[in-house]
């Protein structure tokens, strides 16, 4: 009976000082781009943790049994979406152990719900499309219009999950919204010169990057989503930015640049590596960062044929 | 023809007559119904419907509105520009998933917007509302064909070795269930059938049904992600055949981290009989299985899986005769994260031992397996494996084999794999060259990808 007591006891020692350990609010998020938004709403009072890296083709992560580790000491799990992590995420989930981030529950956001969602496809959905997301272009967070609405929906649900809190996240949230409406401007105007610019992109992740910034995607290496570049379908591709007068094709970091490389150099198009999201490079340290090193990138290749 | 059958015969046209009339009255009313008011004023009933509708439209915007407002009010807030879009409405979540519940204390008011009424995408209906909850479904076909000579293992040249057809969804909000279904040429078995109680206290993790034990690596796999078109040996002679160690009972595991490193112990408990494997006659005689697996991420790029199995039942040759299994299984993995180079390699390997109590003497069986992958390219692959395999009831008989393999994907749904297989079979001391080829195409619900 003593021992008992004693487990108990040690029990409980056990678990105060865990809740004290707590005292963060673990966010983990399937992005690189969300952990980041979350951070800076969150400030101390959270600690996040992105599942795949800037770098890595969301598409295709991994579901490593470390992420399932992640996930059970999650309160908080913020996902974009779209069938985006349908490769992943749904088993880790369940294997989490953790029910506060199953869908449903307060611990479970969906950023992409509000945001202002493209190619929402309206008709029949087949496999003939390649790897199609029937709930819309995926890849919303490229516009930042989208990334203030996704700073909303955390900074609201961080306070219902930390009342506590609530008065820091708004503060922290009207700080993300100004600067962004500040940066918003800026990019705005470094990017009004070239509205209207035709591009070709690898993959079609940039629709919304594409509208907020007014460029005009007239088409892709990629002949379908996932499917990689054909011969046939790389010649029209050069027929396209010859007879277009194309000036660049913009390739996301994951991809293989050998097709890219081709067309450039049958075209005199340039390639520019266009990240799609935070921690592409190092430099790319948060959302704001993001989009200043793709207009840069941007902007130099423009100059460059000039 | 005679008077009776004649007479039966006219009996059967009148009653099939009737029932055909008795199915078409009720359509035809239900077809007629529309046209019987003039068409006049079938028009004026519908502007009305229309006048109806778009009043109550647009109360349900103006109502909102003032919500954004009175909300924007209440933090301070200047009136944001809205998305030139309308905020979708909310997409059912990863298929299998439940559609995510807005918490009414979401101060993004514009996320409310898809509670409006017909932009819920084909729920909206009435009729509709029913499929809304429907599992996902997936049906994976796998074909092979085998050219060469074999005399023991005598696979026919062309086969649809199995349809699997998948259905997942979640039950309520503490479990939910999975039914894979595999469909030979004839017959159909239940490969794997379980509820999975995924909101358990203590960390726990329960299934409970028929499914593929958490014995070793493989084991654990379906047919159709195994990265080789056949079973190894030491799964077909030491776990029971092809199909490998597939039981009816209940499952409970949970995770162990030791600091960061991911390990998780499984216990499972089973009726005592088992394809091949296990027969019990009593009702008391269970099989066991325990599972405890340890995986580090040694980089970023790489990591290590490590198994340690072992599981025990009776094998019905005489009264508590028990077979027992003990199994290791080891992967590496190495896959860089940024993957424009389209490199990747597996490594895997496993052993398994086998103790038969059995008349005549106990069985002290040992098979491994040991076999690599390596992406070449971004959809073609090359592997290799080696493998050898005691006989579970005779020690003294072992099975070799040698294969090279090459897989191709023409996208994430469909594959194409060449397997040049060479294996000694100790019964006939037979040397079968063969040439196996698969192709296997996956419909409807995305999967997850294995790991």
């Amino acid at each position: 009976m003593k021992r008992i007591f004693s487990v108990v006891l040690a029990f409980a020692a056990l678990a105060s000082f865990s809740s004290a350990a707590e005292a963060k609010l673990r966010v983990v998020t399937s992005l690189q781009d969300l952990s980041s938004i979350a951070q800076a709403i969150g400030g101390d009072r959270v600690e996040t943790f992105a599942l795949a890296k800037g770098y890595q083709d969301p598409h295709f992560v991994d579901a490593k049994p470390s992420f399932v580790l992640q996930l059970s000491r999650a309160d908080l799990l913020i996902v974009a979406g779209l069938e985006l992590e349908i490769g992943y995420l749904p088993p880790m989930i369940d294997q989490s152990r953790n029910s506060k981030i199953h869908p449903g529950n307060p611990g479970y956001l969906d950023a992409s719900v509000g945001c202002n969602i493209l190619q929402r496809p309206a008709g029949q959905v087949t496999r003939a499309m390649g790897d199609v997301h029937p709930y819309g272009n995926p890849h919303y967070w490229t516009d930042p219009g989208n990334g203030r609405v996704v700073a909303r929906a955390i900074a609201g649900r961080l306070s219902q999950l930390d009342a506590a809190g609530a008065a820091t996240y708004q503060k922290n949230l009207a700080a993300f919204e100004q600067r962004l409406t500040q940066k918003q401007a800026e990019w705005g105007a470094r990017m009004a010169p070239y509205a209207g610019t035709k591009i070709v992109t690898f993959h079609d992740s940039w629709p919304n990057f594409a509208k907020a910034f007014k460029l005009n995607i007239v088409g892709h290496v990629e002949p379908k989503p996932g499917i990689p570049p054909s011969p046939t379908h790389t010649l029209e591709t050069i027929n396209l930015i010859q007879s277009q007068k194309v000036p660049v094709i913009l390739v996301e970091p994951y991809f293989d640049r050998k097709t890219p490389d081709y067309i450039a150099g049958k075209t005199g198009a340039a390639v520019v590596v266009f990240y799609p999201s935070v921690g592409g490079t190092p430099a790319i340290k948060d959302y704001f960062s993001l989009f200043d090193a793709d207009i840069d990138a941007f902007v130099a290749a423009m100059k460059g044929k000039k | 023809m005679s008077t009776d059958s004649r007479a039966a015969s006219a009996r059967c046209w009148i009653l099939g007559a009737c029932t055909v009339f008795c199915l078409l009255v009720p359509a035809a009313a239900r077809a007629q119904e529309p046209q019987t008011p003039p068409p006049d004023d079938a028009v004026t009933a519908l502007r009305k419907e229309i006048e109806a509708l778009r009043a109550d439209y647009e109360q349900r915007i103006s109502d909102l509105e003032k919500r954004l407002a009175d909300l924007q009010v209440a933090q301070g807030q200047a009136p944001p520009a809205l998305p030139e879009e309308t905020a979708p409405p909310p997409p059912p979540q990863e298929t299998a998933q439940a559609p995510e519940a807005v918490p009414p204390a979401e101060p993004t008011a514009v996320a409310e917007a898809p509670a409006e009424p017909g932009t819920g995408g084909g729920g909206g209906e009435g009729g509709q509302t029913s499929n809304y909850f429907n599992p996902s479904m997936s049906v994976i076909g796998n074909f092979l064909a085998v050219a060469g000579r074999n005399h023991t293992e005598n696979l026919p040249a062309t086969e649809l070795r199995e349809s699997e057809v998948g259905l997942q969804a979640i039950v309520d909000p503490y479990a939910r269930a999975d039914f894979f279904l595999s469909f030979g040429e004839e017959g159909v078995d239940v490969e794997e059938g379980f509820i999975t109680f995924t909101a358990l206290p203590a960390g726990l993790l329960a299934k409970v049904g028929r499914i593929r034990t958490s014995f070793g690596k493989v084991n654990t796999l379906h047919l159709h992600v195994l990265p080789w078109p056949d079973e190894p040996l030491p799964v077909v002679n030491l776990l029971g055949g092809d199909e490998g160690w597939i039981a009816t009972g209940a499952s409970v595991s949970r995770l162990f981290p030791v600091g960061d490193v991911f390990t998780e112990g499984t216990l499972q408990v089973f009726r005592g009989q088992a394809e091949g494997l296990f027969e019990g006659e009593r009702r008391g005689d269970l099989s066991y299985n325990g599972h405890y697996r340890v995986f580090a991420d040694l980089t970023e790029a790489s990591n290590l899986d490590l198994g340690l199995s072992y599981g025990f039942g009776p094998n019905g040759t005489e009264e508590d005769a028990d077979t027992r299994l003990e199994g290791l299984d080891l992967t590496y993995r190495w896959k860089p994260l940024q993957t424009g180079s389209y490199r990747s390699a597996i490594l895997r390997g496993e052993v398994y031992r086998s103790r038969r109590e059995q008349p005549g003497g106990d069985q002290n069986a040992v098979g491994w397996y040991v076999s690599g992958d390596y992406q070449l390219a971004r959809r073609w692959f090359v592997g290799a494996r080696l493998e050898a395999a005691d006989h579970a009831d005779d020690e003294t008989r072992r099975d070799t084999g040698k294969a090279a393999l090459l897989t191709f994907w023409p996208s994430e749904f469909s594959q194409l794999r060449a397997e040049l297989r060479r294996r000694h079979y100790s019964l006939t001391d037979e040397d079968a060259n063969e040439l196996l080829l698969q192709l296997q195409f996956a419909i409807g619900a995305h999967g997850a990808h294995p790991f």
